[in-house]
């Protein structure tokens, strides 16, 4: 099978577009004829590479889980750790490539959104890195939960403006950053931090978190064990999911499962699950809505997952049934949580400890001698503030 | 001839500009919004646009952010804002555009909303978040049902673009004065007239500008031939402002009844 999307349209599927007000379309062409060059030019390549390896850390380890295997008793698990790039997340990994091209297209001014604040954190340092001015949008309710990163932006030199309207999370956050960027939009570049957002932002994001699922495909060659069995990762936006799968998609024998926030009390962040199609944040995607067609507020324990949109490439791939997805709870996110820190002596993100969790409820309809990987997109120290009180 | 069509015929026989009106249906409830319509004619209105509230308006500045806000805390929905129309339509034939993001659209179902918009006397639609080109099928649909799909120029769209919003468009041609959301502005970019021109090379429907117009002097340069020639205006938030202020009070009616005759007069 060739899978060849997005279309040149900028639609996977029926997924995707651009939805945009007209001051941003310039802004789009823009972007995408710069990116498309960069995407082919050796010296860009190179210079991402050698970032992603000195600065970033990469390639992060697969790590051979042998505590949490043996304790559960079927499938072998790898952990890709993620959460040991620079930065505490895979964040980095798309925060770099455009601010990298922000530079190109000769823009001074970098904004930002941020949830958790992990992608904040990663947009902040590639600002430092480049010399570039950053702002990052950040709603009122993840500056009080999310405040060691706050901390972090604001010592990296970056402005972490709040956001006080709507639910104030994520999803103002992102409306926010575009009313900023069709503001000033000539010299200021909007690094989008998910899957989500007008094309050519989900290509471009996921081909940039491609060397996720790329390093894992090299590691299981290098190991003479030709692919493996399941592929496991927690999806908000989806970045850290579209970065592990994509490289995998056409591998039907490779079983990818997106674990969505279950949340709590009949509210979550699982568009797809219990969503229907719409529009918001410039794509047609999944959405948490009501019947007259506003969005609902998202709710999760994990601020990078308390959206009520999805990355329109994951809905695609729910509707052409090459993912699937599963939700886990705020409770079962806290016992992934400790569950991961005990047995292996690792602090999950509480995002990927959904992931964790999902996987604890799954193992048992693995087999010995199967390989199951679990992306473990960040680092959990951000959540120790929340996870305390549980 | 369509409504919008006809009005501004008529204005051009008397050598008049178009004034265009923007409040959001629903603030403060709906029955106001079916009140101050006439009204808003009354005082010198061609056009009324009808703001549909979102949950998140990202085209929008703060007054019409708060505006939604406060429309949808009032239990508005597209549903009843159609109704509204219909009862508006029982007392007056202006003009009346619909304004407002595209998913409340499509959950209703884009061919439901355009029938029922033309039952009810709707004459135009205006989707901040659909370019043209985008989701062609909604325009067409629009087109169909005889309610014109209004585009937005903004000033930075190029030619190749201006050529495509004009084949879509039809009624009047939406020119954004400034590079981003709405909301009152103290100064307007000298760069309005070129735009218009550009605009009217490519179409021959009325070229109008807005976002940012909030006083009878900014809106007589923007139709003015040495200033922002323009064949209309726009004037939004600085109402909704005047809404917002007198939520309750007997003032509402004479406020904006002072405030529109005042623009009106500077178009005269």
């Amino acid at each position: 099978m060739k899978y060849n999307f997005p279309d040149s349209k900028g639609y996977f599927g029926r997924f995707g577009g651009r939805f945009v007000p007209e001051t941003l379309i310039p802004a789009l062409d823009e972007l995408e004829n710069g990116y498309r060059k960069i995407r082919r030019d050796p010296v860009f390549r190179k210079e991402y590479r050698r970032l992603l390896q000195d600065f970033a850390g990469r390639p992060t380890p697969l790590y051979f889980a042998a505590r949490m295997t043996g304790d559960l008793g079927r499938a072998r698990i790898y952990i890709k750790r993620e959460d040991l790039a620079h930065t505490g997340a895979h964040k980095i990994n798309n925060a770099l490539g455009q601010a990298l091209l922000a530079r190109r297209l000769g823009k001074t001014r970098i904004i930002a959104e941020t949830g958790a604040g992990q992608h904040g954190v990663a947009a902040a340092t590639a600002a430092a890195f480049l010399g570039l001015a950053c702002e990052v949008y950040m709603g009122e309710e993840d500056i009080r939960r999310q405040h060691l990163n706050v901390v972090r932006m604001e010592k990296l030199g970056a402005r972490v403006v709040p956001v006080s309207s709507g639910s104030r999370t994520l999803k103002d956050a992102v409306n926010e950053a575009i009313r900023d960027w069709v503001s000033n939009v000539d010299h200021t570049y909007y690094l989008l931090g998910s899957v989500v957002g007008p094309h050519p932002y989900p290509m471009m994001v996921r081909d940039f978190q491609a060397v996720i699922g790329e390093e894992i495909k090299k590691e299981f060659g290098r190991r003479g064990n030709r692919l493996p069995d399941y592929l496991i990762a927690c999806v908000g936006g989806g970045s850290n999911a579209a970065g592990m799968f994509y490289p995998f998609i056409s591998y039907s024998r490779v079983r990818k499962i997106g674990v969505e926030a279950g949340g709590t009390g009949g509210k979550s962040g699982a568009s797809l699950g219990r969503g229907r199609p719409g529009v918001l944040h410039g794509a047609y995607t999944y959405l948490l809505q009501d019947k007259d067609g506003q969005i609902a507020e998202a709710h999760s324990i994990s601020a990078g997952l308390d959206y009520p949109g999805v990355g329109p490439e994951l809905s695609y791939w729910k509707e052409a049934g090459l993912v699937e997805y599963h939700q886990v709870s705020d409770r079962e996110a806290i016992r992934g949580f400790k569950y991961l820190c005990q047995t292996e002596g690792i602090i999950p993100a509480l995002e990927s400890s959904h992931a964790v969790a999902f996987l604890l409820k799954f193992i048992r309809k693995t087999r010995k001698g199967e390989n199951v990987v679990l992306n473990l997109s960040g680092r959990g120290d951000k959540d120790l503030g929340i996870v305390e009180k549980k | 001839m369509s409504r919008i069509d006809n009005c501004f015929s008529q204005l051009e026989r008397s050598k008049k500009k178009a004034l265009i009106v923007y409040v959001t249906a629903g603030d403060p409830n709906l029955d106001t919004t079916v009140r101050i319509v006439p009204e808003l004619e009354r005082s010198g209105a061609d056009v009324v646009e009808l703001g549909i509230p979102f949950s998140d308006p990202l085209a929008d500045g703060t007054t019409i952010q708060a505006a939604s806000t406060r429309a949808l805390k009032r239990g508005t929905t597209l549903k009843g804002i159609l109704s509204a129309v219909e009862k508006i339509r029982r007392r007056s034939e202006v003009p009346l555009v619909l304004m407002g993001y595209l998913n409340p659209i499509l959950a209703l179902g884009t061919e439901r909303f355009f029938a029922r918009a033309a039952a009810a006397g709707v004459d135009g639609v205006i989707i901040p978040d659909l370019p043209a080109g985008e989701m062609a099928r909604i325009s067409q649909e629009s087109r169909r049902r005889g309610i014109a799909p209004i585009f937005l120029v903004a000033p930075n769209t190029p030619k190749e673009r201006i050529r495509i919003i004009s084949r879509e468009s039809r009624g009047y041609i939406y020119c954004v004065s400034v590079k981003g959301v709405t909301g009152a502005r103290t100064k307007l970019p000298r760069t309005i007239g070129s735009m218009v021109l550009r605009v009217k090379k490519f179409s021959a429907l009325p070229v109008v500008v807005g976002f940012g117009i909030a006083t009878p002097d900014q809106a007589r340069w923007v139709c003015s031939p040495s200033g922002g020639k323009a064949d209309g205006v726009v004037v939004g938030s600085a109402l909704v402002k005047i809404i917002e202020g007198n939520k309750k009070g007997r003032s509402l009616f004479p406020s904006i009844s002072r405030f529109v005759g005042s623009l009106r007069k500077s178009l005269s």
